[in-house]
């Protein structure tokens, strides 16, 4: 269809809605945003008679793609180190899709503007698509792939892991709390705007240097879809631009929100990509590089700072720190020690890094090896079968089991930054500044002296490691189902070795108690409390605990 | 003096024999999700790709949802209906909708509708279309978008936020988009009718929709849809009240029974697609409404509140759909009466209501 023609359909369109006057529709999902001075525009035009036919025609695409890599068999040239990872991401990004797909009413409810809610609507219909395409993709990997234990548990896997209420928290943010706040800055603004490029755009590269070319299909083939949420993101924040009692809401919630993205994607994408990978070619971009061009550059300078012609304060501080933590303060390598370091936890593999990642890692990251590589070597010699426990209940490996972020819910990994603070009746840590003041201060009730009563809150069992704390890891293992399907043999492993020999089994995890460091703080008294935290904040990097 | 040739630098293939069966090894063979147990002996990919998307805290989610609204509740609610269920998890959809699903039906659809248009206009139909039937057009049937798009937009696409398992809610976000794609569909082409028929008003519709009497009781149906929280009663009121007893009637017992005659090919062959939305969204609503009326633990409960929501309903149903009936004299070749169509859709609403259970409350 014609450009020409799409203009003229979508005029015409705009004649289905009307104003109701028998009765006022539901108010299902409140926000503190007014949008009474709302410009009304949808700067992407699409009507539905031109959209299905273009995703149909995606949709072949990718399938043929499919077809083409079961007969050429892909699954020959995958690097499991890569493949592995999937099992935890495939896991977990079906529901932040499906959760935009039911964040967009939100966004409807919201905005009093026919235009646009054509566009939310869909953007809720892409949404379907993409989680489906992704649980599809998944599937596959699960018939083709060497070992199909971890993918074959992937929804109840992803709903009880130590790593998977990651990437839910992140998912549920879309759903909850005030819809503008959910659906339209935290959801479009930051994570589709921002976020998706390293995503759908950076990790299918990685993936097709790992001989996965399937993943680069789908995730593109979902990308390509994006442009037009961005849009709607984008017409939505102009609108509320344009009503000057939204400027406090709105420069809160990006603050809010950039950082909990930052947090949790960049902790999850960064990983995947520098520790997921075999290719250790020095010219590949890193993660940190990745970031710069897509999330500074592409994001942050092309369209964050353009909204300050409409005088909102862009949260630059806190662009700047994320670069801080990811550059200087190693958020990455930390995490992904972490992940490797509670590999016993998961439904996954992770083998260790070699002489080969150590080089790269030295190169992209000077001074790498002194902070993380005996770490890595001491995480190759305690993945051996051979009599002692797993790492992180390891006394010689000289770790120290990392405090939950209460908000971000990734550990608080960089040890200075860490923030202890009674909330609610409960003494809690966080990652950093910004997530203490997500929970104390943005997620209430009011804001800055003003009301706030559509505002969220931070709810749920947020401490993995309290819920199971004080269990065997043998029965937390088994009543999580992560063992294979002899009743005895682990589906996480610290290595790649299939060899039934070599595997990690039941017996090897029974006798460990877990503990909730959160649980064991709050037992402290408060002069305890600050000498632990004190210390704590001290340790070196790679969970050292801090120098008598 | 030779050329350098320099290396491109790009990942090299490596063999890594990571294919499925290349080792064997405990769990080397568990090639199906395992979280769930499929209806039959293999899970089809609609379960395999929809089911547990979305858990909750009664299946798999040992944290329970970690963001909650201003009022404590996160997540999909099971209170968000007054119905209840021992295990919501159980409804599938009979259509079994997914990506391919979606995306080929529609773009079908759209197509054929296209290329009917397009017939149309190539066998110069629409100059021959009768004139009282033209102005039945203008005004009524693209009337009838309004509908289409309100519970698209505003009833069934607010209602796959808030049902509580993966499987409801894809079926009401399909079931959104085929009305929205009807209502688009049937306004495009008031569009080509406009550039088509010589002085053919393409803009009464609205008119019409918001001020002509007979259309009123159902604009104030489709209104109080839209004004109802309880996802389960939108989708009930929708389903089992508002398309046998309005939609069907006006879509099927009226414009496809009649535009043939009047020299009109087009219009039913674009009313039969949504028609069939229609039946693809009362087979789900079926099947839900089913499940929860048989409920070994909340069935009587469940019967109760839908006779209920049944009673309440059908009376404005009755009301609107009585209100058209002027619309069944504004033709050239009166075919078909009133009294017929309304007694086929209560004929059909009868079916639906045993087929769900609800049959022995309503002739009580």
């Amino acid at each position: 269809m014609s450009r020409a023609s799409i203009t003229k359909a979508h005029q015409k369109i705009q004649e289905l809605s009307w104003e109701p006057t028998f009765v006022e529709p539901v108010d299902k999902y409140p926000t503190d945003y007014t949008f009474e001075k709302a410009p009304k525009k949808d700067p992407l035009k699409q009507v539905l008679r031109s959209y299905f036919p273009m995703e149909e025609e995606k949709d072949n695409r990718v399938f043929g793609a499919m077809d083409g890599a079961i007969r050429g068999n892909m699954f020959r040239q995958v690097q499991e180190r890569w493949m592995e990872w999937q099992k935890l991401f495939l896991s977990i990004i079906p529901f932040p899709e499906i959760s935009a797909a039911r964040a967009m009413p939100l966004a409807i409810n919201a905005v009093p503007n026919p235009e646009v809610h054509n566009g939310l609507a869909i953007q809720m219909i892409d949404e379907v698509r993409h989680s489906t395409i992704q649980m599809n993709l998944k599937r596959l990997y699960m018939n083709h792939y060497i070992d199909p234990a971890g993918f074959d548990l992937t929804e109840k896997g992803f709903a009880n892991c130590y790593a998977g209420t990651i990437g839910r928290q992140f998912g549920e943010g879309f759903i909850t709390g005030d819809a503008i706040t959910a659906a339209n800055v935290y959801l479009t603004i930051v994570a589709e705007t921002a976020f998706t490029n390293v995503l759908f755009v950076a990790m299918p590269g990685e993936a097709a240097a790992n001989g996965d070319y399937l993943l680069p299909t789908v995730f593109h083939s979902v990308q390509s879809d994006e442009s037009r949420h961005i849009s709607n993101g984008y017409s939505i924040i102009l609108m509320a631009l344009a009503d000057e009692r939204n400027r406090a809401l709105l420069e809160r919630d990006l603050r809010y929100a950039w950082w909990n993205n930052h947090a949790v994607v960049d902790a999850a994408i960064g990983t995947f990509i520098e520790y997921g990978t075999k290719d250790r070619r020095k010219d590949r971009e890193s993660y940190a590089e990745a970031w710069r061009r897509w999330i500074y550059d592409d994001y942050y300078r092309s369209y964050l700072v353009p909204l300050e012609k409409y005088g909102l304060t862009i949260p630059h501080d806190l662009v700047e720190e994320s670069w801080n933590r990811i550059w200087n303060k190693g958020y990455i390598h930390e995490v992904a020690q972490f992940f490797a370091t509670g590999w016993f936890a998961n439904y996954w593999r992770i083998d260790g890094m070699d002489d080969k990642d150590f080089e790269w890692f030295e190169f992209k990251y000077p001074g790498w090896y002194d902070k993380y590589g005996r770490w890595w070597e001491k995480y190759t010699e305690l993945s051996k079968k051979n009599g002692h426990k797993p790492i992180a209940f390891e006394a010689e490996a000289n770790y120290q089991y990392p405090h939950r972020c209460w908000t971000c819910m990734v550990p608080c990994l960089i040890r200075e930054d860490t923030v202890m603070d009674e909330v609610d009746g409960q003494v809690r840590t966080y990652c950093s500044e910004t997530c203490h003041w997500t929970d104390k201060v943005a997620f209430r009730p009011e804001y800055e002296g003003r009301p706030t009563p559509s505002m969220g809150k931070l709810s749920g069992q947020r401490e993995w490691e309290t819920l199971h704390h004080g269990k065997d890891l043998g029965d937390i293992m088994q009543d999580l189902g992560y063992i294979r399907d002899d009743g005895h043999t682990l589906v996480p492993q610290p290595h790649l070795n299939l060899d039934p020999k070599e595997m990690w089994t039941l017996d090897e995890v029974r006798g460990i108690t877990l503990n909730s460091p959160n649980v064991l703080l709050n037992e402290m008294s408060p002069e305890e409390r600050e000498q632990h935290m004190a210390e704590y904040k001290r340790g070196g990097p790679a969970g050292r605990p801090a120098a008598a | 003096m030779a050329t350098e040739v320099k290396e491109r630098s790009v990942p090299k293939p490596t063999f890594t024999d990571a294919e499925a069966g290349a080792k064997e090894f405990p769990s080397w063979q568990s090639r199906s999700y395992n979280y769930f147990t499929p209806r039959k002996r293999r899970a089809t990919v609609y379960e395999d790709v929809t089911i547990d998307v979305q858990p909750d805290p009664a299946r798999h989610l040992s944290q329970g949802w970690v963001y909650a609204f201003a009022d404590g509740v996160g997540g999909y609610p099971q209170e968000w209906t007054a119905l209840k269920s021992s295990n919501w998890h159980e409804f599938l959809d009979p259509n079994e909708e997914w990506e391919q699903t979606i995306y080929r039906n529609n773009a079908n659809v759209v197509r054929q509708i296209g290329q009917n248009i397009e017939h149309g206009r190539l066998a110069h139909a629409y100059a021959a279309f009768d004139p009282a039937w033209v102005k039945v057009l203008e005004r009524h049937v693209f009337a009838w978008a309004h509908a289409e798009h309100g519970i698209g937009m505003h009833v069934y696409t607010p209602a796959q936020r808030d049902a509580p398992t993966n499987m409801i809610n894809n079926a009401m976000a399909v079931g959104a988009v085929h009305k929205l794609r009807f209502a688009q569909d049937l306004i495009l082409y008031n569009l080509a009718l406009s550039e088509e028929i010589d002085g053919f008003d393409g803009s009464v519709h609205k008119a019409t929709w918001q001020e002509d009497p007979v259309w009123q009781p159902t604009r104030e149906f489709v209104e109080k849809l839209t004004g109802t929280r309880d996802w389960a009663e939108q989708w009930f009121a929708t389903s089992i009240v508002f398309e046998p007893m309005i939609g069907e009637l006006f879509r099927s017992g009226f414009v496809m029974q009649v535009a043939a005659l009047h020299g009109d090919f087009v219009t039913p062959t674009i009313m039969g697609a949504g028609e069939s939305d229609a039946a693809r969204e009362q087979r789900g609503a079926r099947v839900l409404f089913r499940m929860l009326t048989d409920d070994a633990e909340h069935g009587a409960a469940n019967r109760e509140v839908l006779n209920g929501w049944l009673a309440e309903w059908n009376a404005v149903a009755e009301n609107a759909a009585r209100t058209l009936q002027p619309i069944w004299s504004q033709i050239s070749e009166k075919v078909v009466r009133f009294e017929d169509s309304l007694e086929r859709s209560q004929t059909r609403q009868r079916a639906l209501l045993e087929d769900i259970g609800l049959a022995q409350e309503v002739t009580a």
